[in-house]
């Protein structure tokens, strides 16, 4: 099992970066006409989801939400021990056009990201493509960066971010952990 | 392990658990099956090769198109089904696959057992599209995928199998299928095509088809199979539309909102009237897809990479 070193956020912070990242999403797309939500399995969604909730407060009116599966884009299938399970996708509204703003909890690698931006733009073409992070750690092997992120956080690539969100973990921390190895 | 065997030869050596894993698994595919855009990268590079030595059109179709969905590059060999000798043939069948790269191979053969004994000698794996009148196992998967889909549950539900089950590989994977996911099974066809002893199978043998039908959920009705039909297995194909034909009259001893199904190609008149074949309860076209949806499902599960699927952690 993998050593807790240290809570990066509690509940207090997640709220204020997601709050602020909403207020953000609104004016870099001055108003939110054209706007969607689109949040990446599993932490990304309910993410995405709230951010919604916060946005529909700030402006009065609601985004779709949608939610992306990536399993069977992802570039590391063969290399892996487990398989993961694919699940579904949810977009109940045409991308073409929209401001897609994906949404994750954490960004590392940027290689989810990349399965995310071909697993999107084969659903439709979206006018643009911006993304929302809770948590942004380093890293990066891929020329990619988010547009909103909730923390910044300088990680050595041993240790591993553990954003726990009450729906999917009954409760509310950002963690990083020390790898067992 | 997501599946445990290399290869998929029937339903008899498939746990519950990992029938479950595969209809979970076939739902997203099916959502793919409706975009625009078809395709998901995540066999490429991978080759599928379909190996009929009977005729098909759905089920050999059902798998290249669940094969390129998915990226994987599909191709078919059309082996004659006279003139070789079965054994033989079939080891011929291997090496030229071998030779070939193949990941999965999809094999139909009019022997039964063929689907394994490939397997055996080969290091792709097998997955069987029907041998003889053993199994039909990716059939069953989709009929279980559909009754799910549709009643939103396997477990105790009603289903009749009306027809030739002596023959009959569908029939076979299907009593292995719905009695592993807890359904209550009743068989019913003319006598001289029901093998003795199938109760052994924990399926009711019932005596006429008013038996079968009465309350049931589901109606799986089988295709008589017309070339069979000289051997005198009954008087004629009247009177077996007379005794065992499903039309709307017998449909109503079902419960309401039951489900008729049909592995096609249906002999329209015989086991199945035009009218319940085109009828509100009938989901014989969403079969066809949820066909594809299913061997995706399948190929994913087999070659999509990671020794155990994390369903087991």
């Amino acid at each position: 099992m993998a050593k807790e070193k240290a809570q990066i956020l509690d509940q207090d912070g997640i709220r204020r970066s997601l709050t602020r990242i909403a207020h953000e999403i609104i004016e870099r797309n001055k108003g939110i006409d054209k706007l969607a939500l689109i949040g990446i399995r599993r932490r990304g969604a309910p993410l995405a989801e709230r951010l919604a909730v916060r946005i529909k407060e700030i402006e009065g009116r609601a985004a779709p939400v949608g939610i992306l599966d990536i399993t069977l884009y992802r570039d590391d299938l063969m290399t892996l021990e487990r398989q993961p399970l694919v699940r579904s996708t949810e977009v109940p509204f045409p991308v073409l056009g929209k401001t897609v703003v994906l949404v994750d909890d954490v960004i590392y690698t940027g290689r989810t990201i990349r399965a995310a931006l071909d697993a999107l733009l084969d659903l439709g073409r979206p006018r643009v493509i911006q993304l929302a992070v809770l948590v942004d750690r380093g890293h990066r092997e891929l020329p990619i960066r988010a547009d909103y992120v909730g923390k910044n956080v300088p990680t050595s690539k041993k240790e591993v971010v553990s954003v726990r969100l009450k729906e999917i973990d009954g409760e509310e921390r950002v963690v990083i952990l020390e790898s067992p190895d | 392990m997501g599946l445990s065997g290399k290869d998929l030869t029937g339903l008899r050596n498939v746990s519950p658990g990992e029938i479950q894993l595969i209809l979970d698994t076939a739902a997203p595919m099916k959502e793919i099956i409706k975009r625009q855009i078809k395709k998901v990268p995540i066999l490429r590079g991978r080759t599928v090769v379909t190996v009929f030595y009977e005729t098909s059109t759905r089920t050999r179709t059902s798998f290249e198109l669940a094969a390129k969905y998915l990226s994987a590059d599909a191709v078919n060999i059309a082996a004659a089904t006279s003139s070789v000798k079965k054994g033989e043939s079939l080891k011929d069948t291997a090496r030229t696959i071998e030779a070939m790269g193949a990941d999965v191979v999809a094999l139909r053969h009019p022997m039964a057992g063929a689907a394994e004994l490939l397997g055996g000698c080969l290091g792709a794996r097998v997955i069987n599209a029907g041998d003889g009148a053993h199994e039909h196992p990716t059939q069953a998967l989709l009929d279980l995928f559909t009754v799910r889909e549709k009643k939103g549950r396997i477990e105790g539900l009603k289903v009749a199998i009306i027809g030739d089950i002596l023959y009959s590989r569908v029939a076979r994977s299907d009593i292995w299928g719905y009695t592993k996911m807890g359904a209550e099974v009743r068989l019913a066809g003319p006598a001289t095509l029901m093998p003795p002893g199938m109760e052994k199978f924990g399926v009711k043998v019932c005596s006429c088809l008013e038996e079968a039908l009465d309350g049931a959920d589901v109606i799986n009705v089988l295709r008589i199979q017309l070339e069979r039909q000289q051997h005198g297995l009954f008087p004629n194909l009247q009177e077996y539309s007379r005794l065992f034909g499903i039309d709307r009259e017998r449909l109503r001893l079902a419960a309401p909102g039951a489900l008729v199904m049909h592995p096609g190609p249906m002999n329209r008149g015989v086991e199945i009237s035009a009218e319940v074949a085109d009828g509100l309860q009938s989901v014989i076209n969403e079969q066809v897809t949820n066909g594809v949806a299913v061997r995706m499902a399948l190929l994913y599960l087999l070659i999509g990479g990671g020794a155990q699927n994390e369903a087991n952690y």
